[in-house]
């Protein structure tokens, strides 16, 4: 008899097996640790953002706006991010009008046209490696081709090619690949409901594409081509290989094409050789450039994001 | 006598079909610049790596370290700087990344999710200029010299941590996206059989996206690599270097040789040996990453082809 009691009844087994363990330590220690990784890299985030904007801080107390408003200049009590933002708008306007085309245009014809053959495959693989190459490997493409393409051109200026045209086409088509890439991810969520709609009534494979794929695909197509924009803006590597200033230099009453064909130089490039002069006020002008280019970035980021979800469709 | 049946033109319109075939070689030709670029890409590198290569001294390729300006390129001084910073790199962005996706994935709630991943793409969006910054005036006084006291304003761990945070969000997002490719099916068979959370995630959603999951970790390596601002910025050693195996100390990789060359801090400039060893760097990292990125990518397909 008293060995029976000892021993545990069937049902108790039974409903031991069923219920299992209660959650043991790695139950609630292996999500907690995931939770940590996430947490720790947005630590790092909020860590850089405010540091940052407390170096910055010194800056903008002290100057005020004429940090952004005033040219670039060795002395750190005078010097402002004028030229360099202005050049960094310049570039990316450049690189929307090269990259944007060619790239869409490149998408539309990958998902839209291109048969399923060796040819086909070639060009997509290409175009994921592309998109991998090193930054700086694309300004050693800039300084070769594109910086003689435009003293060729005849639009070499007093720079010998090494001005914003050349460093836009390099930025172009470092950018081109990610463009294609978006573009068509946004084509493909375009159902093939639509296309078969449109040639059910006729209509050629191009009108189906301008009148219902595209118009379809364009909040994802937008949101995509800003970011890569962004991705452009703040870009640095190839740009020191194509001529971007890291000194100071003038543009006095420069005419417009002597500004687009002359030197120039780029928010990024001139955080870089900000940082590399000595002194704290350098240092925490360095902080006033980063603060103004997170500033711009973000909100381009977040014009994309806004586009998203204002125009995003669920099918 | 015979009643001919009437014959309907069903080509269409011909101004129409003109149009089609012109709009249809445009884009064809869109698509076609990408592959120009990329001749034009391995064109610029090999010409003048080759010229670099036939007027150098070979011997100089192996040397007591990188100094272009002495004619001194030593591959492994420049190679190991590289490797060194990208295994810190990865150290870094493992775990940070992997359990970054694995929460996103498997934990997180759709309202949770929502607000985090934003976030997470935000991190991924700040230029490599400004983590040169971070690394160099917060990671460099913050942690590495907390971690050893011989350490300098510049070092390899510094710019390494870096270059880390910079690869996170890119290893948290493919591999993200391959657990999330794992079919349900598969985790309610596991429940099923009575598994718990935290044995369906590691024993069956964390093998099923093993492939992609890789690719996400070579894909990381690769970008790390590459990377080349926060190594200019944070790793010191700008005019060149000895061979050096301390992280603790400055060094030089690829990508900030590279920097140096073009923005003449060694005061070179012209089609001498010093620069032209420039594109010589650029062919080897442009070779190390393609392959990387191929092996990424054939992983990336395995994934597609199982789901």
């Amino acid at each position: 008899m008293a060995t029976r009691a000892a021993t545990p009844s069937t049902t108790d087994l039974v409903r031991q097996s069923i219920q299992g363990r209660r959650l043991g330590f790695g139950d609630i220690a292996f999500p907690a640790a995931l939770l940590l990784a996430l947490l720790l890299a947005l630590l790092f985030l909020a860590t850089l953002l405010v540091d940052v904007f407390v170096r910055a801080w010194d800056a903008f107390s002290g100057r005020g706006f004429s940090v952004v408003t005033s040219p670039l200049s060795l002395n750190a009590d005078t010097a402002g991010l004028w030229q360099s933002i202005m050049g960094s708008l310049a570039l990316t306007a450049v690189v929307a009008i090269l990259a944007f085309p060619i790239g869409v245009g490149a998408a539309i014809y990958l998902e839209e046209y291109a048969p399923d053959n060796r040819f086909t495959r070639f060009i997509n693989t290409n175009i994921r490696n592309l998109a991998g190459v090193p930054s700086i490997v694309y300004g050693i493409l800039g300084f070769t081709i594109f910086v003689r393409f435009v003293r060729a051109v005849g639009a070499g200026g007093g720079v010998y090619g090494k001005n914003l045209l050349a460093g836009g086409l390099t930025l172009a088509a470092l950018v081109l690949p990610i463009v294609i890439i978006t573009t068509a991810e946004a084509l493909r969520a375009v159902p093939s409901a639509i296309r078969e709609a449109g040639f059910g009534v006729g209509a050629t494979r191009w009108e189906v594409i301008r009148y219902h794929v595209v118009p379809y695909a364009a909040p994802g197509i937008l949101t995509g081509t800003v970011l890569t924009l962004a991705r452009a803006f703040g870009e640095t590597a190839p740009l020191l290989l194509v001529g971007a200033a890291t000194g100071f230099f003038s543009v006095g009453t420069a005419g417009f094409v002597d500004r687009v064909v002359g030197p120039y130089t780029a928010l990024p490039v001139t955080i870089f050789s900000w940082a590399r002069q000595p002194g704290a006020d350098f240092r925490s002008l360095t902080a006033a450039a980063i603060v103004v280019l997170l500033v711009l970035l973000l909100t381009a980021n977040a014009a994309a994001i806004i586009l998203r979800n204002r125009f995003e469709r669920k099918w | 006598m015979t009643t001919e049946a009437p014959t309907i033109d069903l080509s269409g319109s011909r101004p129409r079909l003109r149009r089609e075939r012109r709009v249809r070689r445009l884009f064809l030709g869109a698509a076609v610049t990408s592959i120009l670029i990329s001749l034009l890409i391995v064109g610029s590198l090999a010409g003048e790596a080759w010229s670099f290569l036939s007027k150098v001294d070979l011997s100089s390729l192996w040397d007591m370290g990188w100094f272009p300006r002495r004619d001194m390129f030593d591959i492994k001084t420049v190679v190991t700087g590289t490797l060194l910073i990208s295994l810190i790199a990865m150290v870094v962005a493992t775990p940070l990344g992997l359990g970054a996706a694995i929460y996103l994935s498997e934990y997180a709630r759709p309202r949770a999710r929502r607000w985090l991943k934003p976030v997470l793409e935000v991190l991924a969006g700040i230029p490599s200029v400004v983590l040169g910054y971070f690394a160099l005036t917060w990671i460099s006084p913050n942690i590495v010299m907390r971690l050893s006291p011989h350490a300098g304003v510049f070092s390899m761990a510094a710019a390494g941590i870096g270059v880390g945070i910079l690869v996170t969000p890119l290893v948290a997002s493919v591999s993200e996206d391959a657990m999330r490719a794992v079919p349900h099916a598969l985790r309610e068979a596991s429940y099923g059989l009575g598994a718990k959370k935290a044995t369906t995630v590691t024993r069956v959603v964390f093998p099923a996206a093993a492939s992609g999951i890789v690719a996400s970790l070579i894909l990381g390596l690769s970008r790390a690599i590459g990377e080349t601002m926060v190594v200019a910025m944070a790793a010191g050693a700008v005019g060149g270097s000895l061979f050096q195996l301390n992280v603790f100390e400055p060094g030089q990789t690829m990508t900030a040789a590279m920097t140096a060359l073009a923005i003449g801090s060694d005061q070179v400039a012209g089609s001498n040996n010093a620069f032209q060893s420039l594109f010589f760097l650029g062919l080897l990292l442009f070779l190390m990453t393609l392959a990387l990125n191929l092996i990424s990518d054939r992983f990336v397909r395995k994934v597609r082809e199982k789901y």
